[in-house]
């Protein structure tokens, strides 16, 4: 068992004819918080799919905690929080999680635990019985988020996870990512918001398909010479497209 | 399989007005007819046939929309990145709705020969059956086309695209020996033919020989559940 929890190795995906990544490699640590910046369009709820084994992929190869990705074995060691919250509306709180609870094989007293400690950890203990749509937007993500946490994954894959919360919220998001790293959980969280860079162990900047930087915060601020990650982003963005200026000349 | 069930039922249960009209509906409409034929001899002949065919057009619209919200809330996407069974989340809906529509079905037949004094030449419970059948064949109908529907105005519309084709061809309206050579083949590859064909034994057979109509229809049931769950996709575009 190496270091990586995820290789992706030349990576190629097309959506309705367009290329979205084109030999993409990417490896993704054990037991650390990477985060997946870059704009919207950018290519990562795609990475992220490729890496859940739910995408069609045209070639490459993508291993996930030493199997290939989307192997059935995978089903349980591996969360996948999508975008938009995937939870049933006209449910409770409770009953969606008891369901999930229920599909990853917890049987009594171990599903009813797993489901307390799961809305503890996103803060959703007085909300257990009412129904997800009368939840708000935020609420109603981190029911999704707390039905990835459920089954105690090794890999967990947050797409965007913390859009639309309030700031106190978010802080407290990322401090539980933090705590599940610490306690060896995989983590790959997605965002747009790049000041939200700092709290992951390691970045992968993202644009068009391609990786600009795969580094720690520190590193790739003292490459570039800049104070943020979204200078830093703005200046390897700069590096690149001039050298392709360079190349065509 | 039993835990998405009962995760279906929960639903329906936060959901009362669904549940009020799987149950009333189909007794209004039969009441009505009833009225229309004041209860007469065209009641008595047909009040049987159409026990068979208001279930399937309920069930249908049930559970296809409800598959398809599945489907459009990404539920769907995340249960299959999750170790459970294509066959284990159709089943659980079959389930399900199955046990709504031996609900849905035990009232409507309740209603017909109690206060609407439908005579049956078998016992009343025949009727309930292929009641059932047909509620179940709605279901199996209903989970199968939400697969190739994209929106719910979609599979709104195949409803009259799949189940009034069946209801002209099942022998209601023109016995179907009567009907060209073509029609009649035609009917005989569609289910919703063998429910009335069924339900007309039980109403003037005393010892009726429905069991061969029973098959085919538990046939399309099955068949079409496996179809349902072989369109689920893990891995898509």
């Amino acid at each position: 068992m190496g270091v990586a929890a995820v290789e992706v190795a030349e990576l190629r995906v097309a959506r309705g004819g367009r290329v979205v990544l084109d030999g993409l490699d990417l490896t993704v640590r054990r037991g650390a918080v990477t985060g997946l910046l870059g704009p919207s369009g950018s290519g990562k709820t795609t990475l992220m799919r490729a890496i859940l084994g739910v995408q069609v992929v045209a070639s490459g190869r993508v291993t996930v905690l030493g199997e290939a990705a989307g192997s059935p074995s995978l089903r349980s060691r591996v969360a996948y929080v999508t975008q938009a919250p995937s939870v049933y509306d006209d449910l409770t709180v409770e009953e969606n999680l008891r369901y999930f609870a229920r599909v990853l094989g917890l049987r009594g007293s171990k599903r009813t635990e797993a489901v307390d400690a799961a809305v503890e950890r996103v803060e959703l203990g007085d909300e257990r019985g009412r129904l997800a749509r009368n939840l708000s937007g935020g609420e109603r993500s981190r029911v999704s988020l707390a039905t990835a946490l459920l089954g105690d994954p090794e890999l967990l894959v947050l797409d965007e996870p913390t859009v639309g919360l309030d700031p106190v919220l978010r802080a407290s998001l990322w401090t539980l990512f933090g705590a599940l790293a610490a306690d060896g959980v995989t983590l790959l969280v997605s965002s747009h918001v790049m000041d939200e860079a700092e709290r992951c162990d390691r970045l992968v900047l993202m644009r068009d398909g391609q990786i600009l930087a795969d580094d720690r915060l520190p590193d790739l601020l003292a490459r570039t010479g800049t104070s943020s990650a979204e200078h830093a982003f703005l200046s390897l963005v700069g590096g690149a497209e001039g050298g392709a200026e360079g190349g065509a000349r | 399989m039993i835990g998405t069930a009962v995760r279906v039922l929960q639903q329906l249960r936060h959901d009362p007005r669904t549940l009020a009209m799987i149950m009333v509906v189909p007794c209004v409409l039969l009441t009505l007819l009833w009225w229309v034929y004041e209860g007469g001899a065209v009641f008595q002949q047909v009040g049987a046939a159409l026990l068979g065919v208001f279930p399937v057009v309920v069930m249908f619209l049930i559970t296809s929309v409800a598959t398809l919200r599945e489907r459009s809330s990404g539920t769907l996407e995340r249960l299959l990145t999750m170790p459970i069974s294509k066959p284990g989340i159709i089943g659980g809906y079959a389930l399900a709705f199955g046990f709504m529509a031996v609900l849905q079905a035990v009232v409507a037949a309740l209603v017909v020969v109690g206060p609407l004094g439908l005579e049956t030449a078998a016992p009343w419970g025949y009727l309930v059956v292929v009641a059932v059948a047909s509620a179940l064949l709605g279901m199996a109908f209903g989970l199968f086309v939400s697969a190739f529907a994209r929106t719910e105005f979609q599979a709104v519309q195949f409803m009259p695209a799949v189940v009034l084709p069946q209801f002209l061809l099942c022998g209601l309206l023109v016995p179907r020996d009567q009907m060209p050579r073509v029609l009649e083949l035609v009917s005989d590859v569609l289910p919703l033919s063998y429910a009335v064909d069924a339900m007309r034994e039980v109403t003037t057979d005393a010892a009726p020989g429905i069991g061969g109509e029973l098959l085919v229809l538990a046939g399309f049931v099955v068949g079409l559940l496996l179809l349902g769950a072989a369109t689920l996709r893990r891995r898509t575009d």
